[in-house]
């Protein structure tokens, strides 16, 4: 142990050798998923999210949903039986943040699009014992009274088509004539509404 | 005399102690809030959603940094005897971290967030704890490169290793482009992103909750036994499996994700392997009593570092276990990743940081002690009945959420719905809440019996006070 001395008497030395022990596992592991095709081409059908759909997703971030569902499919018989086709990396592609979660105190919600009618949707994001009596889900009334932020929804599509979300010019120039008059809560129903919809409901 | 500068790490204790108050508060309500949800009011700001993010933050962050910054800086100074770097400096870092931390009270409740786990500050906040963080390391490092004695002590070593972490893995995670002032994308998208958001979630844990805290357990713990630390060899040889290994296990967050399988596999065997290194840890600080085991009965801040390096040793074996897949599979999702977490959290770095300050504020303040040793008994029980009754419930409540979710009948029908797990967990979720209580009240005697011993009231069994700071110098390595 008498070599490990040089190490204790130079901090200099100290922090660039754990510097390099800390980056083998960064270039080794996260480096060459930016390239394996499985992980970076979206799916046949998928498409980047309108701008609806996208100001749902915004508001399905800040209100926090993550944090109780996932939208990950498992490759388990029971997931497939309850949730649909078992979840693939070409669906993810257009998500940013990622969605898949770590906690399931409410359902998986990945194949939730087309599942349930908007009414229901709206129904239950106000108040969701309306619907689902012993559900301990938070309601989230306030959503039907806020208008959707038209300016940041443009502004989001702008820099999602900068990072690479095959967005048309014209797209993003009917964006804020498409949101007039749109709630959060029409918002966040259209994003639930197109989850998992690119890929076959159940598994073949 | 070397001037120690001790004002700077006054102020990190009562924070510590202030943060961990609030923290644990916001934990508790979000615990009866999911029992009954009737408890979010129907109020934005007080909605479960919003409010999980800012427990984690507070208690990880707020409680748990506040504590690794200011242990830091008096454990740099007197394993180094040497006085801090730079006072002005030290002095930014303390308010500009306060301000980073009220900036995230003030944003996450309101829902300007980024949405990643452990990550959620929008990215003005990243900057500024950027900011902070070098300035942080520059006190730091400077102090250790300025140091009187030739070796650098072991708990700076893991200090150190947690400061340079730490900066790595948030620039990269928090890569994104700003839309707005509170808005912003992951430079990431799908899978890539998962990835670097667990390779840097596990390690905010390996890192900040562990490296960090084995920082402190090397100061304080050899320093309230009186005992040298047990071995030296193990603490070379744990320090770099530990700081080599942690980066890879950040997939077993992901396992049976549609994240490729060789990153997957690559995942659980680092996890596995970590056991090794964890536990030399543990077994080092534990071993450091040998020699002094009668401590265990008459200080109960030796009781309760003990217990928590105990705790530590668990959990590091929960963990692997819980990283290979056919486990995963059953514990993914469910409450028992909760338990889990809170077993480390809890037991291992809560129990950790109350022992240090205990150890810490009479010495800071030059008291004799603390103001009543009795209530740090009461608090250690009543923290450690507070851990057991939350930890318990959550892997119980866990294993039968995992059956629950995959039982099939003989002609292959899901057997329940999903909610009905929701309504069986209801029983564990209030036992939850008893446990959390328990662990709250126990910091709010902390609190109390920190501001009599700072107050200077005599203590019960009141001796002449002798010990002054200038006992601080000739402490350390």
């Amino acid at each position: 142990m008498s070599k490990h001395e040089k190490i204790e008497k130079n901090i200099g030395l100290m922090g660039v050798l754990v510097a390099i022990v800390i980056s083998f596992a960064g270039i080794v592991e996260i480096a060459p998923l930016m390239t394996q095709a499985s992980v970076v081409e979206p799916v046949p059908g998928l498409e980047p999210r309108n701008a609806l759909e996208l100001a749902g997703q915004n508001i399905y971030v800040a209100e926090g949903c993550y944090n109780c569902h996932s939208q990950q499919v498992r490759p388990f018989v029971d997931e497939t039986l309850r949730y649909g086709h078992y979840s693939v990396a070409g669906e993810s592609v257009y998500d940013r943040p990622f969605q898949w979660g770590s906690k399931r105190t409410g359902p998986d919600l990945a194949r939730v699009g087309g599942r349930y009618s908007d009414e229901w949707h709206e129904i239950h994001l106000i108040d969701p014992r309306a619907v689902v009596p012993t559900s301990n889900m938070p309601g989230y009334p306030w959503l039907a009274d806020t208008p959707v932020d038209i300016e940041e929804t443009v502004a989001s599509m702008e820099v999602l088509q900068m990072l690479g979300h095959p967005y048309s010019d014209d797209e993003i120039a009917n964006a804020a004539a498409s949101l007039t008059d749109k709630t959060q809560l029409d918002a966040l129903v259209a994003y639930l509404q197109d989850l998992g919809t690119a890929m076959p409901k159940s598994y073949q | 005399m070397i001037e120690f500068n001790d004002k700077v790490v006054k102020q990190f204790t009562i924070a510590t102690i202030f943060w961990g108050i609030i923290g644990m508060l916001v934990g508790v309500i979000i615990a009866v809030q999911l029992a009954w949800p009737a408890f979010n009011f129907d109020i934005p700001w007080l909605t479960y959603s919003r409010l999980r993010p800012l427990h984690t933050n507070a208690v990880i962050f707020a409680f748990g940094g506040n504590a690794l910054l200011g242990t830091s800086f008096y454990v740099a100074q007197r394993t180094c005897q040497v006085k801090l770097y730079s006072n002005t400096l030290a002095s930014v870092v303390f308010w500009g971290f306060q301000l980073v931390i009220v900036g995230a009270a003030l944003t996450l409740p309101f829902g300007f967030t980024q949405g990643k786990e452990y990550a959620e500050l929008i990215w003005p906040l990243d900057v500024l704890l950027t900011v902070v963080w070098v300035l942080y390391a520059i006190v730091y490092f400077g102090t250790i490169a300025t140091r009187t004695v030739k070796h650098i002590y072991v708990a700076n070593w893991f200090y150190a290793a947690f400061i340079i972490t730490i900066a790595v893995l948030h620039i990269v995670n928090n890569l994104a482009i700003p839309v707005n002032w509170h808005l912003s994308y992951p430079v990431f998208s799908g899978a890539v992103d998962a990835l670097v958001q667990w390779w840097y979630g596990h390690n905010a844990v390996g890192f900040f909750l562990t490296a960090g805290f084995l920082g402190m357990m090397y100061y304080f713990v050899p320093k309230q036994a009186e005992r040298p630390v047990y071995s030296y060899r193990l603490s070379i040889v744990h320090f770099w499996a530990l700081v080599s290994t942690y980066m890879w296990a950040g997939p077993h967050h992901l396992q049976y994700t549609s994240l490729p399988d060789w990153a997957q596999s690559l995942g659980m065997v680092f996890s596995l392997v970590l056991l090794a290194p964890s536990w030399g840890g543990m077994i080092n600080g534990i071993m450091t009593l040998s020699g002094a085991w009668d401590k265990l009965r008459s200080d109960p801040i030796i009781k309760m570092m003990i217990v928590s390096l105990s705790f530590y040793g668990m959990s590091t074996f929960e963990g692997p276990m819980m990283s290979i897949k056919t486990v995963n599979a059953l514990s993914h999702y469910t409450d028992w990743t909760i338990g889990h977490v809170h077993s480390g959290a809890l037991g291992w770095v809560a129990l950790m940081t109350m022992a240090c300050m205990y150890s810490l504020v009479p010495r800071l303040w030059g008291r004799d002690g603390m103001y009543s040793t009795h209530l740090i008994n009461v608090h250690f029980w009543i923290a450690t009945l507070g851990i057991v009754l939350y930890i318990a419930s959550m892997w119980i409540a866990g294993v039968m959420q995992g059956l629950m979710w995959r039982e099939v009948d003989a002609n292959g029908s899901l057997v329940y719905s999903h909610v009905e797990s929701i309504e069986a967990t209801f029983p564990y979720y209030v036992i939850r809440i008893i446990g959390g209580v328990l662990f709250f009240i126990g910091i709010l005697i902390q609190a109390y019996n920190t501001w009599k011993t700072i107050k200077g009231a005599p203590r019960p069994e009141a001796r002449a006070s002798q010990v002054d700071t200038a006992n601080a110098v000739g402490e350390g390595a």
